[in-house]
């Protein structure tokens, strides 16, 4: 049986259902007009097609939790805008792009995935908490000035850049916590 | 756990905010002090905190963190205070986003023997002490009906609808006003008066404004009600209310509605949300850098 939430359990990051759609929350906010009630605006973004709508919700509004089945799979590689995931029998699930959002960053071959399924079809994917990048390009850490500026933007894939510290150089693995996307750690190399 | 790298860099990064926050509670301080007002500390932690509708408290052993410090300082009104401010912490349940923060830092001030005209002036004085205004002229004083009318169509005074009315303020009203300084939002329809009185000549309107600052809501203040029936009815309907909402209901503060019975004189009173001042201040558009450490 499909599990509720109310309103006040609605947060970033979370998996409901709308009309039969399984949808990440992906922009929450709280609004509370003068004395009067909450309303909960979120932006809901669809994972089957990754397109996005914004709709307010009052506190005594409810959600269905989207029946997903979650299997393990190896990153295979990616083709145009899709990417491609393989089982443990060589069979083959494609995720769009938009669907995969900042996380398309985040994959390296053979990384070990778990794919959510609703109604037969992948919908999206949960990284391993931690994945390890190499710094492919990042400005040398000025010495001396560590009171303002301590992050530094780091190229950890193409284009795609995150905010890591002054010490970190080009070629340093590091840690990436893929829940918030955020650098955590250097990898020293042995 | 976080890298320690990138929460220090966010400290950091708060630096001038957060030296801006302690020039303005100096200044508010000041204010306060040359207008002969004194500074009161009242209870955090109540077994009866405040009834309203829409206000949830959090729970605290047996019993709850303040959602305001309103019913106290009422007590020290009706004892013949005359002038008092009080900030510190209030906490809010459930209520978290941009400019929510389950636990914040209220201003609230009384003065006796005024209304919510006499609030607005000390408003707009203590506003003119931050430059960045630049206020010569004074602050709009607008009606709720007139910006109804204008912006959503109807006459919430005439016709009240708590759903239609919320949904249009935060959906045409508020987007409607000044984003680059303050302005009164003034004379509520009664349903929506909360702890304010009516107004005297105007029965269908509460003495109830709210301040809004570049389209922020900041301050909430009222002509107080004085009058303990019509407080225990309120009480007494929004706790009727509540329950059919499914939320929790507090007892009443019966030792508040006494303090009434002996009689607290007519009284204009406001409470104005720091965080959000400093927000609208620093030019920032989430408590997330105004505020040190939030709970996530």
């Amino acid at each position: 049986m499909a599990v509720d939430y109310t309103a006040s359990d609605f947060r970033k990051g979370l998996r409901v259902e709308v009309d039969g759609v399984p949808y990440v929350i992906t922009e929450f906010n709280f609004v509370k007009p003068g004395k009067g009630a909450a309303i909960y605006t979120c932006r809901l973004k669809s994972l089957i097609d990754g397109n996005t709508y914004v709709r307010n919700f009052r506190s005594n509004d409810t959600l269905k939790k989207p029946d997903l089945e979650e299997r393990t799979m190896r990153y295979s590689h990616k083709e145009a805008d899709h990417f491609i995931f393989m089982d443990e029998n060589y069979e083959q699930f494609t995720l769009l792009d938009k669907v995969l959002g900042d996380n398309q960053y985040f994959l390296f071959e053979d990384c070990e995935v778990r794919v959510l399924y609703h109604n037969g079809q992948a919908v999206d994917i949960t990284l391993p908490t931690f994945i390890e990048k190499v710094i492919l390009e990042t400005e040398p850490g000025a010495r001396g000035n560590t009171a303002t500026n301590t992050l530094k933007p780091a190229k950890i894939n193409g284009d795609f850049e995150i905010m890591v510290p002054l010490f970190i150089n080009q070629g340093d693995t590091i840690k990436i916590d893929t829940r918030t996307g955020e650098y955590a750690d250097r990898v020293l190399k042995k | 756990m976080r890298s320690p790298h990138l929460e220090r860099a966010r400290l950091q990064g708060l630096q001038p905010v957060l030296q801006l926050r302690s020039r303005i509670l100096t200044v508010i301080r000041t204010w306060f002090a040359q207008q002969g007002f004194i500074e009161v500390e009242t209870p955090v932690r109540l077994p009866t905190p405040a009834l309203e509708l829409h206000i949830d408290a959090e729970p605290s052993g047996n019993a709850f963190l303040r959602t305001s410090p309103e019913l106290h300082m009422k007590r020290l009104l009706a004892a013949g205070y005359d002038r008092i401010f009080q900030i510190g912490p209030c906490f809010r349940k459930g209520e978290r986003g941009d400019r929510h923060n389950p636990e914040y830092t209220m201003l609230e001030w009384y003065r006796a023997n005024a209304d919510y005209q006499d609030i607005m002036n000390d408003t707009e004085s203590l506003l003119r002490q931050f430059e960045i205004f630049n206020l010569k002229s004074n602050i709009p004083r607008l009606t709720v009906e007139e910006l109804f009318l204008k912006h959503a169509g109807w006459n919430p005074v005439v016709a009240y609808d708590a759903e239609r009315f919320e949904h249009d303020l935060v959906s045409k009203v508020e987007p409607a006003l000044p984003r680059d300084k303050p302005v009164f939002v003034m004379d509520y329809p009664v349903s929506a008066a909360a702890l304010s009185r009516r107004k005297p000549g105007r029965e269908t309107v509460a003495e109830r404004f709210e301040l809004y600052i570049n389209g922020v809501e900041i301050a909430n203040a009222f002509s107080e009600l004085t009058d303990p029936v019509e407080q225990r009815l309120r009480f007494e309907t929004w706790a009727r209310e509540r329950k059919v909402l499914g939320a929790p209901v507090y007892p009443l503060d019966e030792d508040f509605l006494a303090a009434l019975e002996t009689g607290m004189p007519p009284s204009g009173g406001i409470a104005l949300g720091i965080d959000r001042l400093v927000m609208v201040l620093a030019d920032k558009t989430s408590l997330d850098n105004v505020m040190a450490f939030r709970e996530h």
